[in-house]
């Protein structure tokens, strides 16, 4: 029995079949108190679907159930809803938000876990009359917030805030409850730039020096060999290792995941650029809550791949938000020699731009539309691409729309039993797929991509950033990459921008010193 | 982007005023043609303030009971017809047995408690069932009910159930007669435990409505969870405490013919009561629960919420005040029609609410005393107006029931157009 004991969590011979398809094949797991243990995998190895048996997700239960053992503290556990969880210590931060966005940020930590006091009726007639101690509820969730360093008002609401924020709410969230014992984390860092991304494996780190054990999964490999203990790997919803961390290497990992070496990063073959501007922008500002521009100056020049970075919560992300329309925005944005209406999404596709948002999941999968619908829709709505005409009448032409989706399958990898599954039963990271496809199948002229490999494993975060420069290459798109991930940017970028409190501090060429770049963010460029 | 209101809408007055246009855009509407239907009926100002009083209090509980299912995300659904028929029932017998006056009310109440309590548990199992097709699924059950009821109440009385008694049984001893009348016995009931001069109920309102400024800061300075600013709300809330706290004094300091008529304050104090509560149930566990699982039912579910439940005691809740909100109705009407006073409960009761600006979503007390008001003045100056615009009284009377109808229509188009507008300013990419 002792020997059991040691573990805080066991699963053995995991199953689970989604509609006939096996997508977990007799998965073992253990992991220790304290113990900080990553598991790595494709897009669609199965991990969320292991994670999801382990909180006692209603997709699981209302798709069959499974098959195996889990071992709570050394006792067989059969966890049938979350509340089971919850109760048996585990906490859980999901791929995707469990926010209510018309909460404000006290409300969403304590959810379900109000802090209450007496008052005459609850004497008589039970707890659950309980008034709500908003007072204390908002100190428990301002030290949740500080202990993760998060500056953010507890009152605001939720509804609007930056992705990132929204990320950090739900882990102060776990963080604030106090019988935890087992914490997962589901890509936690995807939607965080990477100073947040710190942050975050700074406080995974005090969770499990206090002795809570972490499930940590993640895409970006550098950080569960910065964080785990433990790791393992998942190929096709099976087992492919164990690792221990000093015995393995990002190499390795990158290998055990994918069956096959992937070569090195991709470069944009350097061409000399025209002079005339796609896009001049003019004292842009945004009020875009916790990205504000504060007056952009920017040209982007026909044809390039020009990259936007810094630090999070300078005002990147508040660019392209604004130019889309998406946040209020003021200011001069001229496209091609003309005035850009702001305020204006409808205006700005209609003229040949094209967005794809760093908020997947705000921005409209039609989860239970097919994917290849979900391709085509905005390209149907807003161009009319796709349609058969008979005089006055249309018809969505199914052909044209499958073999496009075919076609765009493969490109990007996206793994699906075919373009007629309904893009709820994708892994999160293939649904991110389904977004790019979607920004691309509309052929702008100028294509805004935020954060264009966020959630997605490294073999299909290479074909996307090649489809990327393959667009400027073949079609001569002009493209804006907004990333958190410099290393990304200095890979397909011809130049590459950096914003400093909501304003553009300067323009790097991607094979310049680091120490230009880290100088540049910090707002000390110039000042040596 | 999030679905509801443009949460960084344009600043500046211009956008506050702009916002509180869309945002109020269904009242306001509904607030143009009442005023415009008024000035059409010639109808004078006393007369329709008596009757826009008495209906108010008449159909006030009924209206406010449709609030906590809203906020549990049940929709705006017809299930409050159950909780009336089992008013009507408890009516019936208490008729029968001849008990009338406050007591009677009282007893009334405490005997439809648990038969609206087993008609809300099973409406709630039904709903868990009929996710997201509320609205529907309870407007069918409506009728089932109301087949049973007849079931009972035409054929099973006298038959089966013993049952003498000539005011109530039909001459061939089967089945109840088609109206019931309540004078000498529930009648006024509740209206007549205190009744005071018009003036100053407008005083007492007027009064409540100012001192709600002091006590709302108060709340929200402990709960800071509200903290947006609703500058021109306020101003229009102020301005009619004000004004009705003034027009009291005024009326009450010279004598008019306001002061004769006599409000029934002790209905009144019954429905303030009921704000309180909804007010007090808001911000309880249960009530956050229950406006956790109207938000998003897949995140309450998550975060361990047993939903089901949840939205069973809502439903229960509701259909216990729909019950007692139609004795309250019915004690001031004072006779009814056995076979047909529960039916349009639902259907009035929703489209007041939805006038007052509230949605499928969201409803608050604010809109509903809104509703009420704007809606019983759809009521009283519609057949009137008909009558004046057409020269015809028939015409006037196929007026009065195409409003309701109307007007449920009407406004949600208005919402979802309401809607489809705030996605065209928010959404895109
Ligand atoms: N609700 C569902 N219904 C049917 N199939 C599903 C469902 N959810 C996931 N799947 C399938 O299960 C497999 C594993 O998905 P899972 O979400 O566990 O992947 P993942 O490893 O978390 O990937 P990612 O890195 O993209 O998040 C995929 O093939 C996916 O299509
Ligand atoms: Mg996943």
């Amino acid at each position: 029995m002792s020997q059991t004991e040691e573990f805080v969590l066991r699963m053995k011979g995991i199953s689970k079949e989604y509609y006939g398809t096996k997508v977990l094949k007799g998965i073992d797991l253990e992991i220790r108190p304290g113990e900080v243990h990553g598991i790595v995998g494709e897009n669609g190895a199965g991990k969320s679907t292991l994670m999801n048996i382990l909180f006692g997700m209603t997709v699981i239960h209302s798709t069959g159930g499974y098959q195996g053992e889990i071992e709570i503290a050394g006792a067989k556990a059969d966890i049938k809803s979350p509340f089971d969880a919850m109760k048996l210590g585990i906490g859980m931060v999901h791929q995707e938000f469990m926010l209510i966005p018309g909460y404000t940020i006290t409300e969403n930590i304590k959810l379900n876990r109000e802090t209450t006091k007496d008052n005459p009726v609850s004497r008589v007639f039970g707890p659950k009359l309980k008034t709500l101690d908003m007072a204390s509820m908002g100190r428990d969730a301002r030290k949740a917030l500080d202990h993760l360093e998060m500056g953010i008002d507890e009152w605001a609401r939720v509804a609007g805030l930056p992705v990132g924020h929204m990320q950090f709410i739900e882990i102060a969230r776990e963080i604030d409850k106090s019988n935890i014992k087992l914490l997962v984390f589901d890509e936690p860092t995807a939607v965080l730039a990477e100073s947040e991304a710190d942050n975050l494996l700074a406080a995974v780190r005090k969770l499990s020096a206090s002795g809570i054990a972490i499930l940590f999964i993640t895409h970006r490999l550098h950080e569960i060999m910065a964080v785990c203990d433990g790791i393992t790997v998942l190929r096709d919803g099976s087992l492919v290792a164990h690792k221990r961390r000093e015995e393995t290497t990002i190499e390795e990992l990158a290998r055990l995941m994918v069956g096959r070496s992937i070569g090195d990063m991709i470069r944009n073959p350097a061409k000399s650029l025209p002079d005339r501007n796609a896009l001049e922008i003019r004292n842009l500002r945004v009020q875009m809550p916790g990205e504000a521009a504060k007056g952009v100056d920017l040209d982007v020049k026909d044809g390039e791949i020009l990259g936007i970075g810094g630090l999070a919560g300078q005002g990147k992300i508040g660019i392209a938000n604004g130019i889309l329309g998406l946040y209020p925005a003021e200011g001069e944005v001229r496209f091609h020699g003309e005035p850009l209406p702001l305020n204006s999404t409808r205006e700005a596709l209609k003229r040949g731009l094209a967005f794809l948002s760093e908020d997947r999941r705000g921005v409209g999968l039609l989860l239970d539309m097919s994917v290849e619908m979900n391709i085509a829709a905005t390209a149907v709505e807003i161009q009319g691409k796709f349609l058969r005409r008979f005089g006055p009448f249309s018809q969505i032409d199914g052909k044209a729309v499958r073999a496009h989706a075919l076609e765009t399958i493969k490109a990007l990898d996206i793994r699906c039993t075919g373009p007629l599954q309904p893009v709820r039963r994708l892994s999160g990271g293939n649904q991110q797929k389904v977004c790019i496809a979607k920004a691309l199948v509309l052929g702008p002229r100028l294509l805004f991509v935020s954060e264009p490999t966020r959630g997605i494993d490294i073999g299909a975060k290479r074909l996307v950033l090649e489809t990327l420069v393959d667009l400027k290459e073949r079609l001569g798109m002009t493209i804006v990459i907004t990333s958190s991930e410099l290393a990304e940017l200095r890979s397909v970028c011809d130049r590459i921008a950096i914003v400093h409190d909501g304003r553009i501090a300067g323009i790097l060429n991607p094979d310049d010193d680091d120490a230009e770049f880290g100088l540049m963010m910090a707002g000390d460029y110039g000042k040596r | 982007m999030s679905h509801d209101a443009n949460p960084h809408g344009t600043a500046g007055t211009k956008g506050a005023v702009r916002r509180f246009f869309t945002n109020n855009l269904v009242t306001l509407v509904f607030l143009f043609i009442g005023i415009a239907g008024l000035r059409v009926s010639g109808l004078a100002l006393p007369f329709f303030i008596v009757d826009i009083v008495d209906r108010v209090a008449r159909n006030g509980f009924l209206v406010l009971a449709l609030i906590i299912p809203v906020l549990a995300g049940l929709g705006l659904n017809f299930a409050i017809v159950l909780g009336a028929m089992a008013g009507q029932a408890t009516i019936i017998f208490m008729t029968h047995w001849g008990i009338g006056g406050i007591w009677g009310i009282l007893l009334c109440m405490a005997i439809s408690f648990p038969i609206a309590l087993a008609l809300g548990v099973l409406t709630g199992r039904l709903l868990n069932k009929a996710r997201g097709k509320e609205m529907i699924t309870t407007l069918i059950l409506g009728f089932f009910a109301n087949g049973i009821y007849q079931l009972v109440f035409l054929i099973l009385v006298g038959t089966l159930i013993p049952m003498k008694n000539e005011t109530l049984v039909l001459s061939s001893g089967v089945g109840i007669r088609t109206t019931i009348d309540l004078t000498d016995g529930l009648k006024f009931g509740l209206d007549d435990l205190l009744r005071i001069p018009l003036p100053l109920f407008a005083i007492l309102c007027g009064a409540a409505v100012l001192g709600s400024f002091p006590v709302r800061s108060v709340l929200r300075k402990r709960a800071l969870a509200a903290r947006e600013k609703t500058p021109l709300r306020d101003g229009v809330l102020a301005l009619t405490g004000l004004f009705l706290a003034g027009w009291g004094i005024k009326n009450l300091v010279v004598e008019s013919m306001y002061s004769f008529i006599r409000v029934p304050a002790g209905t009144f104090l019954v429905l303030g009561a009921l704000c309180l509560f909804i007010l007090f149930f808001t911000r309880t566990k249960l009530g956050q629960d229950m406006r956790t699982v109207g938000q998003d039912r897949h995140v309450a579910e998550v975060s361990g919420i047993d939903t089901d439940r949840i939205r069973i005691t809502a439903m229960v809740m509701s259909t216990v005040l729909a019950a007692w909100g139609q004795i309250i109705f019915l004690q001031n009407l004072g006779t009814f029609s056995t076979y047909g006073s529960h039916e349009q409960v639902g259907m009035f009761a929703i489209a007041a609410l939805l006038i007052g600006g509230a949605s499928v979503a969201k409803a608050t007390i604010g809109q509903a005393v809104v509703g009420l008001f704007l809606f019983h003045t759809m009521f009283i100056v519609s057949p009137l107006a008909g009558r004046a615009l057409f020269g015809d009284a028939q015409l006037g009377e196929y007026f009065r029931s195409f409003v309701a109808y109307g007007i449920i229509g009407l406004s949600l188009a208005l919402h979802s157009w309401k809607k489809h507008m705030q996605q065209k300013q928010g959404a895109g990419g």
